[in-house]
């Protein structure tokens, strides 16, 4: 095993994990602030894959695809959140897992019908395809470095909005008590709006970032957001924070896992067990990897419970 | 639940013959039509159909139904149709692990099924039944002929990998089958797996001098996607389930030159594929899958054994299917005593005719091939 084949798996984990904390931010967001499960975040994922093929394919522009991804589904929340979402924040969890279950049903079969069965086509931009040289020979693909660049950015910004901002500072009020900071004058239904919006958003530019490497079809997003609530759990529920760190740990776990696992049972077994066995273990890791921060504290790491 | 129940209108009657034989048989197919796995049962049904079409037959009623991909939705629609629709013969299925849920409970209840695509080894061998055919193939057959085609072009150190879950350790067990090289790698991945950046990360460092790879639907587009912009350029090769007309549109540039195995393909030279193809595309307005042709022959074969018995008289019917009397788009077709194909498999490459991406058959993979269970099934 060379150096540089662990840094490749390195930097690969570290694009898992900031990719995820696109789609995770977004979940603790809304769940730190309105108290809600959102099942259907995955869906707006979808939607923002689907709109920036769409718009790409119609415009020939990757970069407008991008914008549309972020439109669409920063729409598809506001939308989301006043016909349906504002209706659940009193209701107990249960509740909110079976309304927004049916939304995600919803949106499968909405997109199955406005843009068939089959995957659409979506293509990395010509400016960041193929592969560069980085220090110590390693070959690595251009788009994936500009992900990485482009999670960074956005967890910069975010931070900055939450923690230096009017808006930010409504957000962190409406998170610790609600009632008050509507007594003190804050719309709290736009504002509620605008968190389920921007939180879609995030999940919408994922779906376009990510879909280009992926495949654009239904059901795209439902594993994603599986892992994304990994995250959130791990991180810290509510804490923009805690997601980040929770993104970057689940993403190389996972990456390193998957990769390491092999090699390790290899060194006492044949190489046909040793695969077996070791890409068995590789997919339960990250679910261990949250039973072990649970039983250490068990409000995630940045969670307000610890 | 969705539910499409077609009846066909009446075309023209031909010739008194088949008045003769007319009795109308009542078909129940279960596929999958909604979720990310949609678009191959959409196909397996639009070819099914349109060879019913064709045939101006007005005496077989079709009853369409979702199975959503959920084995035990797949199953409760089994006992509906044959409770009460009362079908007579169940066919659908593309995945294999409903097929298992389904399959062994209606042939026990002394219905047919053909199979329009799901094939496990487990009702090729010990579990075969008589009322049991498989019209597109043995589930390991596109996988063994990968293996002979990368040993005859000369592979020495393959690195292989598939996801998971049953069928994708009979992929590569039957890629080892006939492969006899070293092997550089063999990974398994997780079954819905979206990124392929570690697995390719550890091609690029075996020093592999190809790549046999097993990923259906979309772990297949993202597999190749993320492949063609890592820079690594070893060859690939894989079964046509990843190389479907469908998915090559959404894989793009990235698929062109790559090999794959198939039992069909739309430049097979013979006049009813021919037909097929032709009447396929103005009909749906799209070039047709492998699914499609699988369903296309499926319809036929059941044609031609109504032709010739009626569905009442299992033993005549089971007769008039083995002969294999029908028109496949395959050129030749016969079947194995465990009621899977005797086929030719191709090899195809990826390439562009004007905008669309599609298949061109380079060479044959294997001649005559049956599948590795006909010894295990005692019917």
């Amino acid at each position: 095993m060379s150096a540089a084949l662990l840094i490749e798996q390195a930097l690969n984990g570290l694009q898992f994990g900031v990719m995820l904390f696109l789609m995770a931010a977004g979940l603790t967001l809304i769940f730190g602030v309105m108290g809600l499960i959102n099942l259907a975040h995955g869906s707006l994922y979808m939607v923002g894959a689907f709109a920036c093929a769409a718009v790409a394919t119609a415009t020939g522009s990757f970069w407008l695809g991008l914008v549309a991804s972020l439109v669409a589904a920063a729409l598809a929340g506001a939308i989301m959140e006043i016909v349906v979402i504002r209706r659940l924040y009193r209701r107990d969890h249960l509740d909110q897992v079976l309304a927004t279950f049916a939304l995600i049903l919803m949106f499968s079969e909405g997109t199955r019908w406005l843009f068939g069965s089959f995957p659409l086509y979506l293509d990395v931009p010509e400016i960041l395809s193929g592969a560069v040289a980085l220090p110590g020979g390693v070959q690595y693909p251009l788009y994936r470095l500009a992900i990485i660049v482009a999670g960074i950015g956005v967890a910069i910004l975010l931070f900055l909005l939450i923690g230096r901002t009017r808006l930010g500072i409504q957000i962190r009020a409406g998170e610790a008590d609600r009632e008050m900071i509507a007594a003190l004058g804050v719309d709290i239904k736009l504002l509620y709006t605008a968190v389920f919006a921007l939180g879609a958003a995030l999940a919408g530019f994922a779906g376009g970032l990510v879909g280009t490497i992926q495949s654009v079809q239904v059901g795209m997003g439902e594993p994603v957001l599986i892992l994304a609530f990994v995250v959130i759990v791990i991180g810290g529920i509510g804490s923009i924070k805690g997601a980040f760190i929770g993104a970057l740990l689940v993403g190389i776990t996972d990456t390193l896992g998957r990769f390491l696992l092999p090699v390790f049972f290899g060194a006492f077994m044949n190489a046909s067990d040793a695969t077996a066995v070791g890409s068995a273990l590789a997919s339960m890791l990250i679910y261990i990897l949250m039973a072990l921060v649970l039983v250490v504290r068990p409000g995630g790491l940045y969670g307000a419970g610890t | 639940m969705k539910m499409i129940k077609s009846t066909l209108a009446a075309v023209a009657m031909l010739a008194a013959t088949t008045a003769a034989y007319a009795e109308p048989v009542k078909v129940g197919m279960i596929t999958t039509l909604s979720g990310g796995g949609a678009s191959l049962g959409i196909d397996a049904r639009d070819g099914f159909m349109l060879a019913i079409k064709n045939s101006g037959n007005s005496d077989v009623e079709v009853v369409i139904e979702d199975d959503q991909q959920k084995p035990d939705v797949a199953v409760q629609l089994a006992d509906k149709m044959i409770q009460s629709d009362k079908v007579d013969i169940l066919t659908g299925i593309i995945w294999s692990n409903l097929a298992m849920a389904v399959v062994p409970a209606a042939v026990a209840q002394g219905k047919f099924y053909l199979s329009v695509n799901a094939a496990p080894s487990q009702l090729a061998g010990p579990g075969c039944d008589a009322h049991y055919f498989s019209i597109s193939y043995q589930n390991d057959n596109l996988h063994e002929a990968a293996g002979a085609y990368a040993k005859e072009a000369g592979y020495k150190n393959m690195f292989i990998l598939a996801p998971n879950y049953p069928a994708g350790k009979d992929s590569l067990s039957g890629f080892k089958r006939f492969y006899d090289g070293e092997l550089a790698g063999e990974i398994y991945t997780q079954l819905g797996q979206t990124d392929y950046a570690a697995e390719i990360a550890q091609i690029r460092a075996s020093g592999a001098d190809g790549v046999f790879f097993f990923l259906p639907g979309g772990m297949g587009i993202a597999f190749m996607k993320q492949y063609a912009q890592s820079g690594v350029d070893t060859p690939l090769i894989g079964p046509a389930f990843s190389f479907d007309q469908n998915i090559l549109q959404a894989v793009g540039d990235a698929a062109l030159g790559v090999k794959n195995t198939a039992n069909w393909s739309k430049d097979i030279d013979n006049e009813a594929n021919k037909a097929f193809v032709e009447s396929y595309q103005a009909e749906y307005g799209r070039l047709p899958s492998v699914y499609s042709s699988y369903g296309y022959d499926t319809a036929n074969l059941m044609l031609s054994a109504l032709d010739k018995a009626s569905v009442s008289d299992a033993d005549a019917f089971q007769k008039a299917l083995e002969e294999a009397d029908f028109d496949s788009v395959r050129g030749k077709f016969s079947f194995a005593s465990n009621h899977h194909p005797i086929q030719d498999i191709y090899v195809r490459e990826v390439v562009k005719e004007g905008d669309i991406l599609t298949n061109k058959i380079v060479a044959t993979a294997m001649t005559d091939r049956d599948n590795a269970y006909v010894g295990d099934c005692k019917m």
